[in-house]
């Protein structure tokens, strides 16, 4: 945000921004004065990251390592508010919807160029969305594309799932005009994500970006993708040296807005938690990602611990096993024994006890921030009585639930899965549940066992969001797929009055009408009850006292052009 | 002599062949097969049978093998599904930081282990003997990556002395030749890029190094006091040899013998401890692509990387054998 | 004779010889008698045994002296994510980051530990034992076909062994077992051979042989009890390897996918994730590794010295 001045900034998301953004701008001023466009401390910053990044086309990304470097090097025809999870303008100077709610007009920015010296203009923004739509291939299994999916649908060689994208024209050289098929509330929110970045086309082309190996589970990517990738950020890429884990970003001399403080940042890998920890406190590294909720108040010693606000959300699958072939326990399509784990596990401890500090328990399926969460949702009280006599009634009294949970991984919404698991395994087991536990490695086995929903009774499994929408929540979990039931981690099940008020919400041009429908969809599912929301927990990096600047965003999309380091 | 080479090279061959059938057998007989392997759970039989079909997995086993072998004798290893990348490029990439590491480790093991030995030995009885004895008894039974542990947190986090993870200082814009940092340093006369490369080396060389010193200082203490007690020292001793040349011609280099060949052996030792050392110290080496390649159940890395160290460790035994020839004569009778 | 083994093949074969050439005049019996004699008056034997000895009795009186559930996440409510109570009355170590007894988990998890350790390398002695007896009784080529598969397994590095094994087999504590079981097979194997090649050219099983009594008693009556002293100081060494290499796979995430079941590697791999804010977590685990890892090694070595003829001089 702060690299662009504030006549920029939209009105909506201004109030809470002028401060930093008079500061950044007043520093801006100052880096002008001094001339030769060096930054105001200069420096680099290392940053400790928790794994190794893919590559580096957000067009091809999912996961969080990967966008934590994207962001930086690459920008979109929006981008999030500093700090915070609402859209705001950021290639795209300012923009108007028409009144059927299908036609997008989007004013870009002029004299913007590419790390690369050509130009961004509305021609360059027309062939990155052709690009996305006419993928083939490899490029349109969902591993490979999974936000254009969820966003767009199809392809334009798939006309069995058609793509609600319809067009792209480039009126004149700074005006870009989208048409859609179909109103959606993710539209135009969506753009602000990594994966809808804006990218030169010339380097596209020269370095064959759309050239997929490999296969859906273990994708190769281009060279444009490894080695070139082309942006319009504050950053430039620089080097990725894999066997050390380090990826090198320098800072974009000429970039159209603010210019980045740093001279480069270098994203060092370190997979432990611990010895990202040590590594910090020794001075190796600035700052560091995924804090463990037990170092939060050890840290503050040695820095400054940034604290986001909870964006995300934790909860306990439940498999109701409509998908064709599955093991799953049939007692689960019975609601009461659904509302029995409900009522076995006691969230109250679980948060206390295993998230960090600013942790709460989640009544439905998104946090409080997000517009369409519901006050009046039916809830479930830690009563193990209660589960035990639901269980009773149901005649499923010692019924076994296979138990799935991942290792070898931390997320945002859950730090430490083995020790959640077993809070819950206990919780179940003194309801009068039998419950046979199965560990499987984050990816992929964890993650494909879960989506398939063959073999799992329920799961842990969790969302941040990524961006400020309801159905970037419920929708991801509970829309209706292609054939009309729920995905396959709930078990298919087939609830048509959730699907029907989500899809009303999605289709609603009215904002406030969108509301009402995500609540109605809210009340819906919780006390259909296809799982268990758990918890919203706050996710923390931490900076040394030398870090300036560094705004943490709930939707762990930080930018660093506004990171300066002291000595 | 070249007989005695040619013959122990001759006798690789069985034992190669068999390392790639038992790695062959090793992928074939995961869950799933190897396309269920590569592919994931989620693959259906269609893919699988695709996947058969494209790499060859509906033919015979014996094909199978044999173009495993031909593929293998290529160093083809196929790609790592966690980055894409060929598995032999990422392991050459990886395997110079894993040598400077051992050769560290060896380096601190024996340069401590024999002086401690002979000292034990000598002063057999005394403290110093006992001392030695309790602690070699205990640096066998501390696990690698605890003691890897602490070390850091003393030397890096409290004392902050050396750093504790990584190869290099990544703020350090070293030019790169060979990726043996240590040797690029000096090549390019970068010599705080190389002092720098040696600090990083320096806490996980002792962790790793730790088990086989104790090992050496027994061996070394035990084999000193087999030889004090051997006639021809006791001869040369009575006859009137000068302390000093007792010691040099008779005692140390005799007393060598053994520990030279334990050497050779702790490098499997050195091998499996990397995998704890280089995950706990973050150490760009084939040991902690080894680790992450678990968490990943990235099965092509694994298959390749544990046959190439394995053959890396026969060669090196191999090396050792041929030397011990060189030193024994005795040896290349048998 | 392979190139690979050769070196690791003397060291053991040397062990081998040793034990095999026990002057049949002093006979099973009485060498055993002399060797408890020379234990009893060792003092590092001495406390090897009495380490083990204590370990053997808490494993197995377990239920009896764990003062808790270990399975109870009693003080559960109580603990903080930053914020785990140390020790206090009833909880003498404090209690781990889910609330449970760590004492009641030390006890309960020697048990497990030890019967990893103990399983393992029993496992890794009979199977061993079997191929190194096929080796040396028969000889010729059956010797040939089975070494030189022992050598080849002696050629993975052990933990990399292990890893591949424990892989294969996928999570439960039996791979885990069955995995550092494995690495363990090559050294009985080569060391039951050796000793019985030493053995069977001896003059009382030549003399045995002369007199026409059968093979097979040669081998099971004679020739296997006298081999057996170095595999008994082999596998109380390999007692302590096992259960560090079982520490090593929790810690490589390959161990016990149990977690609620206490065992030292498991307890020692979790509490890393408490390093700042209590490290005794780790501290305890890691310590009764060491000091059971070093009874076993004690006893180990002094049973070796006790056992073999050339210490007595």
């Amino acid at each position: 945000m702060t690299r662009r001045s504030t006549t920029r900034l939209l009105a909506a998301s201004a109030a809470a921004l002028t401060a930093v953004s008079l500061s950044a701008c007043a520093s801006s001023d100052r880096e002008d004065e001094g001339g030769g466009g060096g930054g105001e401390t200069g420096g680099t910053l290392v940053f400790g990251a928790a794994g190794d990044p893919k590559m580096f086309d957000p067009a091809f990304a999912s996961d969080g390592e990967t966008f934590r470097v994207a962001r930086q090097i690459h920008e979109g025809l929006l981008g999030n508010e500093l700090g915070g999870t609402d859209p705001v303008p950021e290639l795209a100077r300012d923009w108007d919807v028409s009144e059927d709610g299908l036609e997008y007009t989007f004013a870009l920015e002029e004299g913007v160029k590419f790390h690369d010296g050509t130009d961004f203009n509305a021609e360059a923004v027309c062939f990155n969305f052709d690009r996305w739509y006419n993928f083939e291939g490899l490029a349109q299994s969902p591993s490979a594309t999974p936000y254009y999916q969820d966003v767009f649908g199809g392809f334009a060689s798939t006309p069995d799932t058609p793509s609600i994208f319809e067009s792209c024209e480039a009126t004149d050289e700074s005006t870009a005009v989208i048409r859609l098929t179909k109103v959606t509330s993710r539209f135009p929110s969506a753009l602000a994500l990594p994966a809808f970045s804006i990218q030169s086309p010339d380097a596209l082309q020269e370095y064959d970006a759309d050239n997929l190996g490999g296969n859906d589970d273990a994708l190769t990517y281009s060279e444009y993708a490894l080695e070139h990738p082309v942006g319009t950020g504050p950053f430039k890429f620089d080097s990725w040296d894999r066997s050390n884990g380090e990826v090198t970003i320098v800072r974009n001399d000429d970039y159209w807005g603010d210019k980045a403080k740093l001279d480069e940042i270098i994203f060092r890998t370190i997979s432990d938690g611990n010895t990202r920890r040590q590594e910090f406190q020794a001075g190796e590294i600035d700052a560091y990602d995924f804090v463990a909720p037990a170092d939060y108040e050890t840290l503050q010693e040695d820095g400054e611990v940034l604290v986001r606000d909870p964006f995300n959300i934790l909860y306990l699958g439940i498999n109701h096993g409509n998908v064709p072939g599955t093991t799953a326990n049939p007692a689960l399509k019975d609601v009461r024994v659904r509302q029995a784990i409900a009522h076995a596990i006691d969230r109250e401890t679980i948060v206390n006890s295993q998230l960090p500090e600013g942790a709460e328990v989640a009544t439905q399926f998104m946090p409080p921030t997000v517009e369409g969460w519901a006050d009046d949702v039916t809830t479930y009280e830690y009563d193990v009585e209660r589960a035990k006599e639901l269980l009773a009634e149901a005649g499923a009294t010692g019924t076994t639930l296979k138990f799935f949970y991942p290792t070898d991984v931390s997320r945002p919404y859950l730090p430490d899965p083995a020790a959640i698991f077993q809070v819950i395994n206990q919780n179940l087991i003194d309801a009068g549940f039998t419950v046979e536990a199965t560990a499987l490695p984050w990816n992929p086995d964890y993650l494909n066992a879960v989506q398939a929903g063959l073999q799992h009774d329920i799961h842990l499994l969790g969302w941040t969001g990524d961006y400020n929408d309801a159905y970037n929540f419920i929708g991801t979990f509970f829309a209706a797929k292609a054939d009309g039931l729920a995905k396959a981690e709930f078990g298919a099940f087939d609830n048509q009055e959730i699907f029907a008020a989500l899809d009303e919400g999605d289709t609603n041009p009215d904002v406030d009408g969108r509301t009402e429908d995500y609540q109605e969809a809210n009340r819906r599912i919780m006390e259909f009850l296809p799982g268990l929301p758990i918890s919203h927990s706050p996710p923390a990096l931490v900076v040394s006292e030398r870090v300036q600047g560094l705004e943490p965003s709930p939707l762990t999309a930080e930018v660093f052009s506004t990171v300066s380091l002291t000595d | 002599m070249l007989r005695f080479i040619v013959r122990r090279l001759l006798q690789l061959i069985p034992i190669l062949l068999g390392l790639s059938v038992l790695l062959f057998a090793w992928l074939r007989a995961l869950p799933g097969g190897p396309a269920q392997a590569a592919l994931g759970e989620r693959a259906t039989p269609e893919d699988i049978a695709r996947y058969n079909e494209l790499f060859g997995l509906d033919e015979p086993l014996v094909v199978q093998y044999l173009r495993f072998l031909g593929r293998a004798v290529r160093l083809d290893f196929g790609t790592s599904a966690r980055t894409g990348r060929s598995v032999t490029t990422e392991f050459f990439e990886r395997m110079p930081g894993t040598i400077e590491l051992t050769l560290f480790a060896m380096v601190f093991a024996i340069g401590l282990g024999i002086p401690l030995g002979y000292l034990a030995a000598r002063r057999h009885g005394s403290w110093v003997d006992s001392t030695s004895v309790i602690a070699s008894l205990l640096g066998v039974a501390i696990p690698v990556f605890f003691l890897a542990y602490l070390l850091r947190l003393g030397f890096a986090v409290e004392l902050g002395w050396l750093p504790g993870s990584g190869r290099q200082d990544v703020r350090m814009n070293a030019t790169r030749i060979t990726n043996f940092y240590v040797l690029d340093g000096l090549l390019t006369r970068e010599w705080d890029a190389a002092w720098d490369a040696v600090k990083h080396l320096l806490l996980p060389a002792i962790a790793l190094g730790t088990i086989p010193l104790a090992i050496i200082v027994r061996i070394t203490r035990a084999s000193v006091l087999d030889v004090v007690n051997e006639d021809y020292v006791r001869t040369a001793n009575a006859k009137g040899l000068a302390t000093a040349t007792v010691r040099r011609r008779h005692i140390i280099r005799n007393a060598l013998l053994p520990v030279s060949t334990t050497i050779g052996l702790q490098t499997g030792l050195l091998l499996s401890g990397a995998v704890l050392t280089e995950s706990v110290f973050a150490f760009g080496g084939v040991g902690s692509a080894i680790y992450e390649a678990i968490g990943a159940r990235d099965f092509a890395v694994l298959q390749g990387f544990i046959l190439i160290l394995a053959v890396v460790y026969v060669l090196v035994n191999l090396l050792v054998d041929i030397s011990y020839g060189l030193l024994d004569p005795r040896v290349r009778v048998r | 004779m392979t190139a690979m083994g050769d070196v690791k093949r003397r060291r053991i074969d040397e062990l081998a010889a040793r034990a095999g050439a026990v002057p049949e005049g002093e006979g099973g019996v009485s060498l055993t008698r002399s060797a408890f004699r020379r234990l009893r008056r060792d003092p590092v034997a001495i406390i090897g045994a009495v380490i083990v000895i204590t370990f053997l009795v808490v494993a197995a009186f377990a239920p009896f002296l764990a003062p808790r559930d270990p399975l109870a996440q009693t003080l559960l409510s109580e603990i903080r994510p930053g914020n785990i109570p140390g020790a206090r009355e009833g909880f003498p170590l404090g209690v781990d980051n889910l609330g449970r007894d760590i004492l009641s988990r030390l006890i309960w998890g020697s048990r497990q530990s030890l019967m990893i350790g103990v399983v393992s390398t029993v496992l890794g002695v009979v199977v061993g034992m079997a191929f190194g007896v096929l080796a040396g009784a028969f000889g010729g080529w059956v010797d040939t076909v089975v070494m030189r598969f022992i050598d080849i397994v002696l050629s993975i590095p052990s933990l990399l062994m292990a890893i591949s094994i424990s892989v294969l087999l996928g999570q439960n504590q039996y791979a885990l077992m069955i995995a550092i079981a494995v690495t363990q097979v090559p050294i009985f194997a080569r060391l039951l051979r050796g000793s019985m090649l030493a053995q069977r050219n001896s003059d009382y099983a030549l003399a045995a042989q002369a007199l026409g009594v059968k093979k097979s008693r040669i081998v099971f009556g004679h020739v296997l009890p006298n081999s057996l002293s170095p595999v008994i100081v082999q596998a109380t060494l390999s007692l302590a390897t096992a259960i560090i290499e079982a520490a090593a796979l929790s810690f490589l995430g390959l161990g016990d996918p149990d977690l609620a079941r206490p065992e030292w590697g498991a307890m020692l791999a979790n509490a890393q994730a408490f390093l700042s804010i209590r490290p005794e977590l780790a501290v305890y685990p890691a310590l009764c590794i060491i000091v059971v890892a070093l009874g076993f090694t004690l006893l180990g070595e002094s049973l070796r010295e006790a056992l073999d003829p050339k210490f007595r001089r």
